[in-house]
């Protein structure tokens, strides 16, 4: 990827050419941005003001600032980054007037200690042949075939289990699993230092990771194990070039 | 790699250094003590698995925009500011 080293700032070409598309007035780039990074600022809205609705209000009102104010954008940080400040002080200012708490306190990472794993699933740590290891096995999960009941089962449970997670690890989680962003991005719009971005990470996706076995130990089980066409995956056969592309 | 003797990594330490490990964050030592150590632990290796079919299960939720009636809005102001500012 080209950068540019400009004094000390760094600016990345693809970020220089659309704010010069956006100054000459190229619709097209401005329908791109827009389609890039309103779910991503959706996520970071609700963060702050609690109803939806309100919050694609303060999305609107984010692309209008952007529309009035392009021609101050200077380039010392990313566009995602600059788009997420202004979506920050606009919603700031709405969760005031609607006199709800700024969560900011809750990305602070704080010293609370967050198991990934309930204690109880090891043997003590006095064990004296295997301490701290599993008690138990743990069972493979079956996940559906992409496109079945039992797959659109599993991500609405997933999705209900993401929105239920803290606001800060939501936040975190959703822009790095959900939206694909990297870890520097992430840090770089919520203001996060690396070390706290990944407490969260790793909190938000142990929960997440704990929801799905508590949900296929309950188990749905496919309907014909015999068939072919049932065919099931374990999370053991998901090979490890599952790395998401995106 | 090192010839330092190292303690074998418990199950217990693992599933709190995974992130680190999945985002190769986790210094070298510990990185050949969790490899070392999902080599021979069959539940930790199901645990990885797990960990990682949750990231891909996460990456297929489906993401809410803006409607297309505000995102129709936008680009109309959108053209109002250039015709204004030529």
């Amino acid at each position: 990827m080209g950068s540019v080293l400009n004094g000390q700032t760094l600016v990345r070409d693809s970020d220089a050419e659309l704010i010069d598309r956006l100054r000459t007035g190229d619709e097209a780039a401005f329908a791109g941005m827009i389609d890039t990074y309103s779910a991503p600022l959706l996520r970071l809205a609700l963060a702050f003001v609690q109803s939806p609705s309100i919050a694609e209000e303060v999305v609107q009102e984010t692309w209008m600032a952007v529309v009035t104010g392009i021609g101050r954008f200077e380039g010392r940080s990313s566009v995602k980054t600059w788009l997420f400040k202004i979506l920050t002080n606009i919603a700031k200012t709405r969760a005031q007037r609607e006199r709800r708490t700024i969560p900011f306190s809750e990305f602070e990472v704080g010293n609370t200690d967050e198991p990934a794993v309930d204690p109880g699933r090891f043997l003590p740590a006095t064990h004296p042949q295997w301490p701290n290891h599993w008690a138990a096995p743990l069972q493979p999960w079956s996940i559906g075939p992409e496109g079945t009941a039992l797959d659109r089962e599993t991500l609405e449970v997933l999705r209900s289990a993401l929105q239920n997670l803290p606001r800060a690890q939501q936040l975190v989680v959703a822009l790095r699993d959900v939206h694909g962003w990297p870890a520097a991005e992430v840090c770089a719009a919520l203001d996060l230092s690396e070390a706290n971005q990944r407490v969260l990470l790793h909190r938000g996706r142990s929960r997440l990771r704990g929801v799905l076995e508590h949900y296929f130990a309950e188990a749905p089980t496919l309907p014909s194990p015999a068939s072919e066409g049932g065919k099931v995956c374990n999370a053991q056969s998901i090979s490890d070039t599952t790395q998401r592309s995106r | 790699m090192t010839d330092e003797i190292t303690t074998e990594m418990a199950c217990k330490e693992l599933v709190e250094v995974i992130t680190d490990y999945l985002e190769g964050t986790l210094p070298e030592r510990d990185r050949v003590r969790f490899d070392a150590h999902i080599l021979t632990c069959e539940p930790c290796r199901e645990y990885v698995e797990e960990m990682r079919a949750t990231l891909r299960l996460t990456g297929r939720l489906t993401v809410e925009s803006i409607s297309a009636s505000k995102r129709e809005g936008l680009l109309r102001a959108f053209r109002r500011m250039k015709a204004s500012s030529t």
